[in-house]
């Protein structure tokens, strides 16, 4: 079994970051899984074998959004970027652009952790009750 | 690995889990400069100083027609409260326990807390700290134990500030024997000191261990200058067959950049 999934020694990296790279591995795989229904449901055309196909590339959807919910549940500001982007009416650009620099800039507003830190991200606690 | 060696730890990523959140728990109320004073980073445990954007003259160089001077700056303090967790408490949360005793993590916490309160507020001189309180421009109001007084002294001393050019919205650092009699007290006619005092500042009212008498300040941004090189993190020291010992720790340098953005109230 290969551990390709490593882009450094994994014996030096802490546990929870094993767990987002498996993840990140599984995101990849699902959405590769998800092109190659779509490009044999593009040449298919047995009723009953794309209808097979179909039934499996909606399992494929369903394992990429589970991989994907468990990682911006795991990245804070990931999820801040996403929440502009994903499920949004027009410019996907335009939309990329102003929710990561809204995103970014909140975080630093706020104190958050140097990716890759272990701190409590406590940062600014402006406006918190007392 | 950082070094804060948190993987030799004999703790479960549960375990980790359920310390982290306690710590945050317990420091948030109490981190009362973090909730007035100006909070950038954090850069990192390798950020070692504050650049100050100033030199110191040399007279002494070492050639002929040289002149020359170095750079001021203001370096990172790195502060630690040790504290240990049994590793039955720490089983006892894996079975899943809700009661798990971190009374040695609250106490560690609470005096992290106060402490860096105690540096922002009244300044550590070892450190080359000058705390808001002893660098103010203004002098101290009498403060006194009648507490339905408060809200005069802090109209005086918000009336300071606007004297002095410098706008709102203000806060107010209170010390724990100040808070209490401002919680206990309701002025004639029943009206909560606190809220009174409240709607004077426009802004919070903080609980502030580590502070005595009380502060107003300024918090329109720009005054009051903390810098976090690696903020408050748990790291691992030692085990043995009964306990885990662990620490928080932080870095951080303070600055204040306008002295008459403060109003102590001693």
């Amino acid at each position: 079994m290969g551990f390709d999934q490593y882009h450094e020694p994994p014996q030096e990296l802490p546990e929870r970051t094993r767990t987002f790279a498996r993840l990140c591995a599984s995101l990849t795989e699902e959405a590769e899984a998800i092109g190659w229904y779509e490009q044999r449901l593009a040449v298919e055309t047995d009723r009953e074998a794309r209808a097979i196909m179909l039934d499996a590339q909606g399992e494929e959807f369903k394992h990429f959004c589970m991989d994907l919910e468990f990682l911006l549940r795991q990245t804070p500001l990931w999820r801040e970027i996403a929440r502009g982007i994903l499920l949004q009416e027009g410019d996907i650009v335009e939309h990329g652009e102003e929710s990561e620099e809204a995103a970014v800039e909140g975080a630093a507003e706020r104190g958050a952790p140097v990716a890759g830190s272990n701190s409590l991200g406590l940062g600014s606690l402006r406006g918190v009750a007392s | 690995m950082s070094h804060l060696l948190r993987e030799h730890a004999p703790i479960t990523t549960e375990g980790w889990q359920r310390i982290d959140d306690e710590a945050r728990e317990r420091l948030a109320p109490a981190l009362a400069a973090r909730k007035l004073v100006d909070f950038a980073g954090p850069r990192g445990w390798q950020h070692s100083a504050t650049a100050l954007g100033r030199v110191q003259p040399l007279t002494m160089t070492p050639g002929r027609g040289i002149t020359a001077a170095t750079r001021q700056v203001l370096p990172l303090v790195e502060m630690r409260a040790g504290f240990a967790v049994a590793r039955a408490e720490l089983a006892a949360g894996d079975r899943g326990a809700e009661d798990v005793d971190f009374d040695d993590l609250d106490r560690a916490a609470q005096q992290l807390a106060t402490a860096e309160n105690a540096a922002v507020f009244h300044g550590w001189k070892a450190v080359g700290i000058v705390g808001v309180a002893e660098a103010s421009a203004h002098d101290p109001i009498t403060l006194g134990d009648d507490c339905e007084r408060y809200p005069r002294h802090v109209a005086k001393a918000i009336e300071l500030l606007l004297t002095a050019g410098i706008d709102g919205p203000y806060g107010l650092a209170l010390g724990p024997e100040a808070h209490t009699r401002v919680l206990e007290t309701s002025e004639h006619g029943g009206y909560p000191l606190l809220e009174h005092l409240r709607e004077i500042l426009a802004g919070p009212l903080v609980w502030a261990p580590g502070v005595d008498g009380a502060v107003v300040v300024s918090m329109r941004g720009g005054d009051f200058l903390f810098e976090s090189g690696e903020d408050i993190s748990i790291g691992y020291e030692q085990h043995d067959a009964d306990a885990v010992r662990l620490y928080l720790e932080e870095s951080f340098s303070f600055r204040v950049v306008t002295p008459e953005a403060a109003v102590p109230l001693a």
